[in-house]
């Protein structure tokens, strides 16, 4: 499989929205290289005849009465945010300049 | 020391019981002793203002006569991982710091209504990633056998709690091993239930398909005890298995091993393994084969390769998770110089808030589930696991129960395996098998390696479902061995007030 770039590590930490340093980035890389080329070792046992497995306990989907249960409150809900309006999260501008 | 804080839960709950202590008697003396050692341990990350007041509460119950559950007024640590109404829950990350969630987690919740006292909460490797503590944002927990050494994690801040007398129980949860290793490290009892065994509901979530939440004791009656308690279907954990489960603790009462088939899987009694832990391990097997336990070997050829899928499925699975620390409805939020837009904002936030092994984490499960490789990587993974379920059927076929060593080694030295991220992970091998399989493991005190004088704990893994089995011969194990001890193990832990009052001087705490 591919080696893994620093460009790459920076997309990624884009897609994962954390703002690293070019340290960091530097640092990722070779880790992650080294750790993928660790993992990679499932792919000798993974053929394809072998069915994947998601989740260890074989599970149906639980239903119920869609009416309103032990729900938190808005004020409970509010109670952690960093900001807020009393009834709603207070967020920065969602566009850039540029957008 | 108090005498009250060396009771096992269940000799301290006859006391309660029988009126001969008080809660709040019994509570003060755990929190009297986590202010003269956890200094030097550093076990808690937080302690509980209303502790004595939720024991006085216990005592009051108990004195107008209301019938009270088999743990009321006992004392217990919680993982900082679950979330409690009134009291800080950080997971170990400096993106929580502070926050006070609005509710209770189920096992949380289904302690207060056992009567049981939360003492507060414990240290753990960031969002329970490691095998240290040494990842918490808070710094790391020591081994109270030796303060340079760590305590397992990363549940290591309830393991060492209870290992050091600051608790008779704790809370943890295991994604990998995190209640099993720390407690093979730290000469205690740990078990992860069946998944679905114990609600999930209020545990900040790391991998959800391998989660579990589960007691952390220095006796296998009090672990079977809290599972008790804990245990049970939650509607607000769409994995919670609905079956009525039969109490753990008369498992233990009854504990017989005569007939009982233990398979050892000869792929985890390897070279890989620390010489002491296998000399501790074989003498555990002797012991049960003598008082009529049958020992087989079996085989789990897929093992080998549960590590390298459990570090794809896990980073997969928590780089989602953890998309919830977005800055806007909890914890942290550090805004770039100038201001930003949300996005710029979040990521600014991930950046300030996020500890090494997490970014490393989230960066790497990124990569394993972004388009083009996940079928290379998550796909395979999952298909491993796959196998690894396969291996234990074929084995449970043959035999009941299984056993391995707990871990390749006794605990290592603080920052011995820091910078090393896979030397780290390997320190999981015995146990990422049972969470790819959902399947139930104790671990349990073996004795101490002759070579470092460190504990040592044997595992039991059982079929899923029957956690039953775990607590079977796990207290069948244990009663023979401390007879053979001539007491328990953490009896032979060193004092940790002498202990603190050197490691002072030398200036490491």
């Amino acid at each position: 499989m591919s080696e893994i770039s620093a460009e790459q590590v920076a997309h990624l930490a884009n897609l994962a929205r954390i703002a690293l340093t070019e340290e960091e980035i530097e640092h990722l890389t070779t880790e992650l290289g080294q750790i993928m080329q660790a993992v990679e070792k499932v792919s000798e046992v993974a053929t394809p005849d072998v069915v994947p497995t998601s989740h260890p306990i074989p599970l149906h989907n639980p239903l119920r009465e869609d009416v309103p249960t032990d729900v938190l409150s808005v004020e409970q809900a509010l109670s952690g945010a960093p900001e807020h309006d009393g009834t709603r999260f207070v967020v920065s501008a969602i566009l850039g300049e540029e957008q | 020391m108090s005498d009250l804080i060396r009771l096992s839960a269940a000799d301290l709950a006859a006391k309660l019981a029988s009126g001969e202590v008080s809660s709040v008697e019994a509570t003060k003396a755990h929190l009297d002793r986590i202010a003269a050692v956890d200094g030097a341990v550093h076990a808690f990350l937080h302690v509980n203002a209303e502790a004595l007041e939720t024991a006085a509460d216990v005592d009051r119950r108990r004195a107008a006569g209301e019938e009270l559950g088999p743990l009321a007024g006992v004392p217990i640590a919680v993982k900082d991982v679950l979330v409690t109404k009134g009291m800080p829950s950080t997971s170990g990350s400096r993106i929580l710091e502070g926050w006070i969630p609005p509710y209770d987690a189920t096992p949380v919740r289904k302690v207060r209504e056992a009567g049981m006292v939360p003492l507060g909460k414990t240290n753990m490797d960031e969002f329970a990633m490691g095998s240290s503590t040494e990842h918490s944002a808070y710094g790391p927990t020591h081994n109270p056998w030796d303060l340079d050494r760590i305590p397992g994690g990363s549940g290591g801040g309830s393991a060492a709690a209870v290992a050091a007398f600051e608790a008779p129980l704790a809370l943890g949860s295991d994604t990998g091993g995190s209640i099993r290793q720390p407690a093979h490290v730290t000469g205690t009892v740990g078990t992860k239930p069946t998944y679905g065994g114990v609600s999930r509901y209020g545990s900040i979530a790391l991998a959800s398909s391998l989660d579990q939440i589960g007691p952390v004791s220095r006796t296998v009656l009090d672990a079977a005890l809290l599972h008790d308690v804990i245990a049970g279907h939650d509607p607000h954990d769409q994995t919670s298995i609905p079956d009525a489960w039969p109490s753990m603790a008369e498992a233990v009462r009854r504990a017989d091993v005569s007939g009982l088939r233990i398979g050892v899987v000869k792929e985890l009694d390897s070279d890989g393994f620390q010489a002491g832990v296998r000399q501790r391990f074989h003498e555990s097997l002797e012991l049960l084969a003598a008082n009529g336990a049958e020992i087989v070997e079996v085989s789990a050829p897929n093992f080998e390769y549960a590590i390298a899928a459990y570090y794809l499925i896990l980073p997969a699975e928590a780089s989602s998770n953890l998309a919830k620390f977005d800055s806007v409805r909890f914890g942290l939020r550090v805004v770039p110089e100038g201001g930003g837009t949300v996005e710029e904002v979040m990521a600014a936030t991930r950046e300030a808030g996020f500890g090494p092994e997490v970014k490393r984490r989230i960066i790497l499960g990124t990569y394993a589930l972004s388009a083009g490789y996940y079928d290379a990587y998550y796909g395979s993974a999952q298909k491993v696991r796959t196998l690894v379920q396969q291996d234990f059927d074929a084995a449970f076929a043959k035999v009941d129960v299984l056993a391995t060593p707990t871990a390749p080694t006794t605990a290592f030295k603080l920052g011995e395996k820091l910078h090393d991220p896979l030397s780290m992970y390997l320190n999981d091998v015995a146990t990422i098998p049972a969470n790819l399989a959902g399947v139930p493991g104790i671990s349990v005190p073996a004795g101490l390696a002759p070579e470092d004088g460190l504990p040592v704990g044997i595992q039991f893994l059982a079929p899923a479902r029957e956690d039953a089995r775990l607590y079977n011969v796990g207290g069948a194990l244990e009663a023979l061995l401390v007879d053979r001890w001539g007491g328990p193990l953490l009896a032979q832990a060193p004092d940790l007030s002498t202990h603190e009052l050197m490691a002072t001087e030398e200036g490491v705490v």
